[in-house]
Formats: C-alpha cells, structure tokens, sequence
C-alpha cells in the first residue's frame, strides 16, 4: 500500500519437468507492474506449476524467476516478498479468525499491538469485523475464502499470487469475490497474478491476460487481444472461436469455394484456416445487397438449427461439403430454419491462420 | 430405535463391568490384614497397604517417581522419533516403503525378550545396562513401532497444503512444523504419547533385564511383593499400577473429544 509502484515479476527461460512430462517449457514472462494479470488455461497447462515457481514451492529445472530485479533461485518460499491464496482455504483450524489473518505478522516477530491493529484494519478492509474471535469451522465458503484473502493481504505482499481462488464457491458467489479482489488489487496496486482456467472470469478480472496451453505461453495482452485479434488458432479456439474455414492462402489473399479475403497480415502461402467469431457472422437473406466498399466476405448455407441462448440466437447454418458455422442474432430475428441463408462476415472480424500440417 | 439404545447400553455395561469388577477384590486386598479361605470378606482390616503407598520413605513412593521419569520420557522420545518416521511412511512414496514399514513394526513382531538379550551385551559394553538411561532407551523398542504407526496414519490424512501455506505466510520448515503441522496432528500425537506412555509404564521384563534390579520401577516392586506372597503390598501397588492410566485415560478421552474430528488420524491405520 506505501508503494507507489507495483513490483516487476519476470521469468526468464524457466523450465520444469516432472519425470517425462514438461509441465512449463521454457516460459519467458514478465508481468506489467501493478496491473492484474490472468493466467488463464486449460487444467494440466502448467499455470499451477508457474505459480509455484514464482512463490517458491517448487524450484525450476532451468531459468530464473526475478522479482523486483532481483533472482529468487536461492531465496525460500517463506522469504520471498510473495503472498498466495490456494484453492481451498486452508485456514489453521487451531486458530480463530484473527489468530489466521495474524499468522504471517507473528512468524516476522512483530509486536503484539502492532499485529492486533493490522489484523483488525484488514478484517474491516473484508467486512469480516465481527468475526475475529469466530472458529473457523464455523464459517461459510465465501467468509472462508475472504478470510484467506485478508491473511495473504495483511502482509502487505509485493506480489500477490491467486489459485483458482473461487473456483469452489458458486457462481454469484464467485463473482461478488471478484469484484472484491478487483477492487482491493485496484487499490493497492500489488502485482497481481490470478490463475483460472475460466475465460470469462479471465477477462473479467484481468488488466492483461496470459493464455498458457501445454505448458508454454500462448498469448499475452489485454483481453480484447484475445478477441479481435487472437494470436494463434488454439488461442482463438480457447475463447470460442467455434467457426474455422479451411482454404489457401496465395499472395496474401485466402481463397476457399466459399470466396476470397485479402489476409491483413503477410502469411506463407499455403493452407490456412479463417477464422470468425458467432457473433461477427451476419444473417441475411439470399437476396439482400451485400455492402458496397470494402465488399465483406460472404457464404451461403442452410439454417440447420436455432436455439435460443438467452441473450442471442445460435443458428447453425450448413454450408457445402460437410462443414457447420454458428452465428449469434439478435433474438428475435427472424430465422427460416431449412431455409437458405446467406452469411456475411466484416474482413477485419476475420483472422487468418496458417493451418498446421497434417 | 429404543431397542438399539438399550443393546448399545447393555454393551457398554458388560464392557465397563469386564474393566472394572476384576479391581474390586483387589481393593478389598489391599485394605485387608488378613484373608483367609472360607471367608467371605477379610478376617483382619489394616491400613498397612495405604501406609506402603504414601510413606515418603518406602520404596514405593521412588518407584513410582522413577516409573513416571521413565515412561514420560520414553513417551517424549518415542514421539519425537515417531513424528519424522510417520512422515514418512504416511506421506512419502519411495522405494522400499514396505520394507520400511515392516522394520519399523518388526519390534513388536519379534519377541521383546529376544531381541534384549541379544541388545544387552551393547548396552553392557557402553555402560547403560543398570541405569535410567539404559532403561529408557530399551523401552523406544516397544513403543517407537506404535507412534510410528499411529503418527504415519494421521500424516497420510493431513493435507500437507496446510504446510505450503504456513510457507507462504513467512513460517520456516521448523516455525511451519511447531505452529502448524504439530497443531493439525495434535489429537494422533496424544493419542500416540498415551500408547507409549502406558506401555513403558507397564513394561516388566526389559526393564528387568537392561536394569538389572537396580532401577525399580512400579511393576518390578509389584512382581517382588507378588513373589513374597505379600498379596496386602501386592493389591496396593497393583491399583496404583492400573490407577494412573486409569486416570491418563480418562483426561486424554476430554481433550481428544474437543478436537476436530478429522485429525483424529485413526482413519488409515
């Protein structure tokens, strides 16, 4: 809270292995200071693992973890300037309520009334005051996890490391914590790090986002990165992409039987598949007149089905050969299911990848 | 439902009539002065028994300090080793864990008393036959199997996540071990530091051999009145035997009852 500047967190080409399996492969990775940062992944990524490494539970086979410029290879989990809430609360059943939140200041040896007045300013900070001299058996899912929260935060971390922290309580319960922890790290500017493997949550909670997949980094910006211009096909399947157009790139322009789009960015020629969000895709009828200038890209199919998702339509349209797309509508549009339908889709909501080679 | 109530209560008195009719002809032993067949209670009453236990100056009284040393510290020892060896067998997944186990359980496989006549030389050699210390030592082969058994189960059971976190909140390995991992085990360590305690405090024939008659610990003077068909001194110093755990017992019961069930740690045995 005194410091004006968050602290810097980098690791630099740390790897780590457990028996055959890699769990993190080379990850250079430097966290913006102050901000809160989402390490997002599917289970098994490796994010648990890289946040282990950064607090010191585990040390990496090869690379350095830095914090505020300084190597942690041989500094202890228990002297590294790093707080960590877990998954599950872990408070000491042994001890009420204060007597958690004040475990870290007792194992620094503060004073008795220093370590009272920082336990209760903390406990107000979670609107947890009536509870310091509660047991902690006695308390729920939501007071638990705020009560762990209060007890990593009372030590004032220079980083601030979060596993899953909510991944055990329920939906609206989950998100009251989030904008408690968003408002907090808002506040004190700690240099945060949130794992989750939950994309909405993800971009919920997060200044920048950190998409981990099979143990190395697979994106990292701002969470509209990940949408309008995701940096790989798996980091565009992670966030529902649904909707892949195979084809081939020549000359910068992809061509499919569908149409043709000239590819923004320079791409080997080659397959390559087009990508587009359900909700960048447009219905029209077979016989509207398509844009004038920068003419967007367009394929014809028959709606297959229409479900209602609440704040949309999904209708799935078949195209030639075999393949599917879903696009979002307004609910209400009207949808002629078995119907023709054509689809038109704006060049700059379409990203272009070059496909792997089978 | 009354049905099972009343079988349940019927149990528990049978249980607690086994445990304690046996002592009541020891009580009126102890308190008689002589007791001879057909009668039905004693002929004599005299308060020779209670005189024997409570003179400051009889054997009894230094028995009983030297019993209480004794099994109080092999208790302590056996604990202390218990706690690492439980660790790990209850946590580590190694080569030759079963193997490991086996040996920290073979002392109470193998005859006592084999194993003692064979340790005795040693402990002749080093000069710890006929001392305390030497007593203390040998009693660890009888009851360190058992802390370790008790302490590896309640391991197996704690969630060392427990111990990462006290990491994180600043605590070393030995901070995180008294002020966290002690606590989480607290209900299997009494438990465990009962079991030793009255083994030790029970124990006859190695105290016999490795103490060479020189330390006389309670069961030793209740086997000498016992052989001097002194049965007065003999039922005095046998309800003072069986009336301090007794009592141990029922202390320990209260305080594991406040304990949170799950650390308990009997669950994986």
């Amino acid at each position: 809270m005194n410091d004006s500047t968050g602290a810097t967190v980098e690791l630099r080409r740390v790897s780590r292995r457990f028996g055959e399996v890699t769990a993190v492969e080379t990850v250079d990775l430097s966290l913006r200071p102050g901000a809160m940062t989402a390490l997002l992944g599917p289970s098994g990524c490796g994010k648990s693992t890289t946040l282990a490494l950064i607090a010191g539970l585990q040390a990496p086979d090869s690379g350095d973890v830095h914090i505020d410029g300084a190597a942690m290879t041989t500094v202890p989990a228990e002297r590294r300037p790093v707080a960590m809430v877990f998954q599950k609360p872990l408070l000491f059943p042994h001890l009420d309520v204060a007597g958690n939140v004040g475990f870290g200041l007792r194992m620094r040896r503060l004073p008795r009334r220093e370590i009272r007045a920082r336990v209760d300013a903390a406990l107000a900070q979670m609107q947890l005051s009536g509870l310091a001299h509660r047991r902690v058996g006695q308390l729920s899912g939501g007071q638990e996890q705020r009560v762990a929260l209060a007890r990593a935060l009372v030590l004032q971390p220079r980083v601030l490391l979060l596993d899953e922290p909510f991944s055990q309580l329920d939906a609206g319960l989950r998100a009251e914590m989030r904008g408690l922890v968003r408002q907090l790290q808002a506040r004190t500017r700690i240099t945060t790090l949130f794992v989750t493997h939950d994309q909405a949550e993800a971009v919920d909670v997060a200044d920048d986002i950190v998409l981990m997949l099979d143990g190395r980094i697979a994106g990292h910006g701002p969470p509209p990165l990940f949408y309008s211009n995701p940096p790989s096909l798996d980091a565009a399947r992670f966030f529902g992409v649904t909707n892949e157009l195979p084809g081939r790139v020549s000359h910068g322009i992809w061509r499919s039987p569908d149409g043709a789009l000239r590819v923004p960015c320079a791409l080997p020629d080659g397959p390559a598949i087009l990508t587009v969000r359900p909700e960048a895709l447009h219905l029209a009828g077979p016989g509207d007149d398509p844009g004038e200038e920068d003419p967007p890209l367009t394929v014809t199919g028959t709606v297959a089905s229409a479900r209602f998702a609440g704040t949309h339509l999904a209708v799935r349209v078949q195209l030639s050969g075999d393949r599917t797309v879903t696009a979002h509508t307004p609910v209400g549009t009207p949808v002629p299911v078995g119907g023709k339908v054509r689809l038109s889709m704006a060049p700059d909501a379409c990203t272009v990848f070059a496909a792997a080679r089978a | 439902m009354t049905g099972r109530g009343t079988v349940r209560r019927g149990v528990l008195s049978v249980a607690a009539a086994m445990a304690v009719l046996p002592l009541v002809p020891l009580l009126v032993w102890s308190i008689s002065g002589q007791w001879r067949y057909p009668g039905l209670v004693p002929q004599q009453w005299s308060d020779r028994g209670l005189r024997l236990l409570t003179d400051p100056g009889s054997q009894v009284v230094q028995g009983l300090t030297t019993s209480a040393v004794i099994a109080v510290t092999v208790a302590v020892l056996a604990c202390c080793i218990g706690l690492p060896a439980g660790r790990a067998i209850g946590v580590y997944r190694f080569r030759g864990r079963t193997l490991v186990r086996f040996l920290l359980l073979a002392p109470v496989i193998v005859p006592g008393l084999a194993v003692t006549l064979g340790i005795q030389v040693f402990f002749v050699r080093y000069g710890l036959s006929d001392t305390v210390t030497g007593v203390v030592l040998v009693h660890l082969l009888p009851t360190v199997p058992y802390a370790a058994v008790l302490l590896g189960a309640a391991f197996a059971n704690l969630d060392l996540d427990y111990e990462r976190q006290a990491r994180m909140l600043g605590a070393g390995p030995i901070r995180t071990l008294l002020f966290v991992t002690v606590p989480l085990l607290r209900s299997a360590l009494i438990t465990a530091a009962l079991f030793t305690f009255l083994i030790s405090w029970s124990e006859y024939v190695l105290t016999l051999l490795i103490g060479g008659g020189q330390v006389r610990t309670l069961p030793l003077l209740l086997f000498a009145a016992i052989g001097s068909s002194d049965t007065t001194a003999a039922a005095a110093l046998g309800l003072l035997v069986v009336g301090l755990p007794l009592l141990l017992v029922a202390v320990s019961a209260r305080l594991l009852s406040t304990a949170a069930p799950t650390t308990i740690g009997l669950g994986r045995l």
